[in-house]
Formats: structure tokens, sequence, C-alpha cells
């Protein structure tokens, strides 16, 4: 029986979250985010002018009352990231924050310590936290450990498209997590979203592949039904098929 | 650690300068499918495709470039603005229109000028700013910046810097007042010809300029912008040394990131001809083989090429663009054509920029950074 997406007591219809980054018209954007029917998106702080409401990012959120999710990307270190998350607080009148914490600029890798460091500080400070992180399983329980709402691992490189390079150790983090694990990153087509689905996350973030696509709204539909098709092929149980027993038993037949 | 003089001092100019005529097309055709499959270029890689050889696959290179750009950058560009402080310079720079010996009015923009060019600016939509001087280190020195920063930080999210090379410890000033990067091109790397060029003044000093970019890195400024001035001696060559620098700069500050430029030599008050002329379609070739090369770099375009050139490149691997620029001290509170460095070419105000950016299907960027953050 499906239960809902639950993240800090705030019910989800939707597993797919999006971003707002890379699209060629902020209409654009919009007709996309409206066909994914997600529900919660994620937009950086450096990015958007929180000064204004009409600010060409912001504007369309807002104006569809969408979910906000202000990202912290741009921060080096933990003390930059604490920093955003306060001013996006303050100026967006949410608590929630996605912490991405990455000192190199080239592969954009979370920095874990930074990490580890920002989140338990935000969550003191009152925030609903969700790193991004590297996919570490030792990471996703130390960071649950110190509060975070849900874990957010990425699948590979941000704007990759590679799909679930780190799948082996997504598998791990989702059976050991108490909270939502939302695999954020490197998802560059509807298959890649629906098989994080079936591992068993609990919702996958998109950007790059919608936004860069020809069609991003067409795409953006694309998205939404891959990860309903994912979700539900995990409830009907595609997992077991690793789990079943080999059916002859060469090494042990001479016992029968 | 190693630094960058004794990386050069591997590498002969001449032998890199004859190395393009041996490259094949299939080392080219190599090199296209590795960028295409995501796959890391190296130093070979990159020779072979600003080489003759790699002419015909111009339209591919251009292709895979776009594809690269957009995944990585999405379907945006950035623009900002040079703000030319001060034309005063004590250097002799034989291409250069504010070389010391050609006689043109001196101007230092004063703070409350500062104000007014910053309003006309802010005015016209721009968040990032460049701030550009000569070299005149007694009356436009790190005193100067400290108080113009204190004028301009509060109207601009994104602060950057073209000015005379500095020490490390006034570069980890600049940092603390909200300089977010710094842009210092080598002109050329060819050793003797750069003496030739650069007559007096500090600027004359080779090692020092080429040092500049570690004493950024250093003071842990966040971004680098460098380049060489293409025309001046073999355009491949220089492009090449520049690739190698970004390389090595990359591994030694792996926290900071990079843009390169793409000045190529323009007629100026004074100035010297063109020793290697380099052809639209070479700068084509150049900025493709740059993306290809390196698929995070950023790539930015000036007004000094022409509209023409710059509606249809923007969309081929460049990720920033000035538009609107004035090169003269004073350009955007009035126009006085006297003063300025280099004439640009892509005279079109900002409004009609952005306005032909969004019709290629591009989104403008005027906003990517909040002040505060890297402190």
């Amino acid at each position: 029986m499906e239960s809902k997406l639950t993240i800090a007591g705030h019910q989800f219809d939707s597993r797919l979250f999006t971003g707002t980054g890379k699209f060629s018209h902020p209409r654009l954007m919009e007709q996309a985010l409206a066909a994914s029917k997600s529900e919660l998106v994620t937009m950086s702080l450096k990015r958007v002018d929180i000064a204004r409401q009409d600010d060409d990012i912001l504007g369309p959120l807002l104006a569809n009352s969408m979910k906000l999710l202000p990202n912290t990307s741009g921060a080096k270190t933990a003390q930059d990231a604490i920093f955003a998350a306060h001013l996006a607080r303050e100026a967006l009148a949410t608590n929630w924050i996605k912490l991405e914490i990455h000192p190199d600029p080239k592969y954009l890798m979370p920095d874990p310590i930074e990490t580890l460091k920002a989140a338990q500080t935000l969550v003191k400070d009152g925030f609903v936290v969700l790193p991004y992180m590297h996919a570490d399983p030792v990471l996703a329980k130390r960071l649950e450990e110190v509060g975070c709402a849900a874990v957010m691992p990425l699948g590979a490189p941000i704007g990759s498209n590679k799909g679930l390079v780190s799948q082996d150790f997504l598998q791990i983090i989702i059976e050991q997590a108490n909270v939502p694990v939302i695999v954020d990153a490197g998802i560059g087509a509807p298959s890649h979203a629906a098989y994080a689905m079936e591992l068993g996350a609990d919702g996958v973030l998109i950007n790059t592949a919608m936004a860069v696509s020809p069609d991003p709204v067409a795409m953006a539909k694309a998205f939404a039904g891959a990860v309903a098709a994912g979700r539900l092929a995990y409830l009907a149980g595609l997992g077991q098929v690793n789990q079943q027993a080999i059916a002859t038993s060469p090494l042990t037949a001479f016992l029968d | 650690m190693t630094d960058f003089s004794q990386v050069l001092a591997q590498h002969d100019w001449y032998e890199v300068a004859a190395s393009f005529e041996r490259c094949s097309e299939e080392q080219v055709a190599e090199a296209i499918t590795k960028a295409q499959q995501q796959q890391r270029l190296n130093l070979d890689d990159f020779r072979a495709l600003i080489s003759p050889a790699a002419q015909p696959y111009l339209e591919h290179m251009a292709r895979v470039s776009k594809e690269l750009t957009e995944q990585r950058f999405g379907k945006t560009m950035q623009l900002f603005v040079p703000l030319y402080l001060s034309n005063m310079c004590s250097n002799i720079c034989t291409y250069c229109g504010f070389s010391m010996e050609n006689r043109i009015r001196r101007t230092t923009l004063t703070m409350a000028q500062i104000e007014q060019e910053a309003l006309a600016i802010k005015a016209l939509g721009f968040d990032h700013i460049l701030l550009v001087t000569g070299e005149s280190e007694r009356k436009v020195g790190i005193a100067y910046f400290e108080q113009a920063l204190a004028v301009l930080r509060p109207h601009f999210s994104h602060i950057s810097m073209e000015v005379q090379p500095l020490a490390t410890d006034e570069y980890r000033r600049l940092s603390q007042l909200g300089v977010e990067s710094i842009l210092v091109y080598q002109e050329t790397y060819h050793r003797e010809k750069y003496a030739k060029y650069h007559l007096k003044g500090k600027k004359s000093d080779f090692d020092y300029r080429l040092a500049t970019p570690e004493r950024v890195g250093d003071a842990g400024i966040n971004k680098l912008g460098i380049g060489c001035l293409l025309g001046l001696e073999d355009w491949r060559s220089d492009a090449f040394h520049v690739a190698i620098q970004l390389d090595y700069l990359e591994k030694k500050y792996w926290k900071m990131r990079f843009s390169l430029s793409f000045p190529r030599l323009r007629p100026c008050e004074g100035g010297s001809e063109v020793n290697s002329p380099m052809s639209e379609r070479d700068l084509v070739q150049l900025i493709c083989a740059y993306r290809l090369f390196n698929h995070h770099v950023e790539l930015s375009l000036s007004t000094r090429e022409s509209a023409m050139f710059r509606d249809n490149v923007l969309n081929l691997g460049i990720t920033s663009m000035s538009a609107g620029s004035k090169t003269q001290p004073g350009g955007y509170a009035n126009a006085d054509k006297s003063l300025e460095q280099f004439s640009i070419d892509d005279n079109r105000d900002v409004a009609s920029v952005a306005k032909m950016i969004a019709s290629k299907g591009y989104q403008v960027v005027w906003k990517d950074w909040q002040p505060g953050l890297n402190r």
C-alpha cells in the first residue's frame, strides 16, 4: 500500500523534485515544472535576487505557490553554507534548506566534512536540512544522526547525465536509512530515474536532463511517469529477484 | 612544489610552434570522440584540435562544443560590463592604447565619478562588473582600489578586476573587500618576443607576470581568468601555452574557478601591426577546442568582436559576454571617446544584446553570485 512521501511532517504526492537552473527561458522553466507535477523545487541563492519578488526565477515559483527548497550552491565551507541558509530563511520565509558545499568547482563534489559540520549547526538553528552528499553509506548515517530530514546522495557528478554510477552504495544507503533518500545529481534519462525508484529511493531530483532537453516540457512529463512507474515497481516487489534461492544445488546434491 | 616558470621551461616555443603541422586528422577525430564521450582530453588532443588538421572538422567540433556547454552551463549566458577606472599607465607596450608614450588625455575617476558610473551601469541592468585600469602603481594602487571597492560593493553582487599584477597580500586584501575574480593575461608566452612588446615599466618583467596567477591562487581569490593576446605571436602556440597553464593551475588550486578570454589584437591608438593574424574561423576553432579540452572552464567573449560574429558564436561554447562596453574611463555617465583603450566592434546597447541572446534560445543571467559567500 503506497504511503505518501513525508519529509519533516510535510507530505508530497510527487516523488519528483526539480531544479530551476539551465533553462533557456523562465517561461519554459515554469511550464516544465508544471508538467513535472513536482511539489518541491530547488533554486540557487546565488542565482536569484531575493530582494526582488519579480526575479525571473523566483517570480514564477512564488506565483505558482511552489514549495521552495533554497540551496547553498556556491558555498565552499560550512561557514558559507550557514550564512547562505540564514539569508534564505529570512528572505524566502522557509526553513527548508538544501545543503550543498562543493569546494571543487569542476566536478562539484560535496565536501563531507564541511557538510556534516554545517548540518549539525543548521539543525540546531531550526532548519529542515536536506544535504547533498556523496553516495557514502556511513556519511548518510552520520547526517541522519545529527538530525537531517532526508539525505540526497548523488547518482553521478552533477549535470553529467551518467545515471546511477553509485548504484551499489545507493543500495546500502537505502537499506540502512531511517530518513527519506532522494537521489540527486547525475540522472540523465527517465530510465535512470525509474531505476533509482525501483531500487527503493524515496524520490529523485532532476534538473539538467530536463532543462537542457530540446523539449523540457515533454521531458518533464516523461520523468514524472518514470518516477511513478519505478515507485510502483518497487512496491510490487521487483527487488526480490536477486535474493531468490538458486534452483539447483550441485555442491550439496550428494546429501539428498 | 614547482612553479609555472619551471613547467614553461619544459616546453620549447619553436618545438611547440612546429608541432601543429604534424597533427593528423585521425588524432583530431579521436579527440572529438573522447570529448563526446565526456572523457578528459590531454594536451596532445588539444594540440590536434587547434591544428590545421582539425579545420575540416570544425562543424563537428562546434556541435560537440555546444552540447558540452549546454549540459554543463545550461542554455544561459552571463552578461557583465567593464568599468574603466583609469587610463594612467607607466608601461610602454607596443600594442596598447594606454601605452605611456601615447599622447592621450589621462584620467583617473574620482570616487564621485565612480559612483556616477556605478549608477549608470546599474540602470542598464548589470549586476556583474569588471574593473579595468592601466598600470600606475602610485596613483592607482591598492589604496585607490580599496576606496573604489567601498563605493562599488553595495551596487554589485560580483566584482572582477583586470588591473596590474599585485602582490599576494594585496590580492588577499581585495578578496576581503569583495573581489571575486581576477583577470590577468600573459599576452604572449614567447619570452624573447615578450620583451620586444613590453619595452618599459613593470610589465616588462615577464616572470613577475607569469607568476601572477599563482599569487592570486595563494591569496585564495575565487576565480581567475587567463588568456593571451591573440595575434601578437603565433596564435596556436600561445593558445597551447594557455592550455598548459590552465592544466597546471587547476591541479595546484583545486578550489579555484577558471575562465579563458580570447582578445584578438585590434587597431588602437599608436598600435603596432598584427604579426600573426587570426581569422574568425580560427577563433571559432580555438573556442571549440578549449571547450572540448576542458568541459568546466568558463569562456568569455568581449565586444572587441563584431556583432555578427558574437551572435553566431555565442552558442558554441561561450558562457559569458560583455555588452554595451565603454573602454574609456567615465564612458557610461558621459560619452567622450578620446580616452578609449581600444575601439570596440559590437557597439549595440545592452538591451539589444540581451534581446538577441533571448532570440537564440538562451536565458540572460545577470546575477550568479551572492555577496558574503567565500569570505
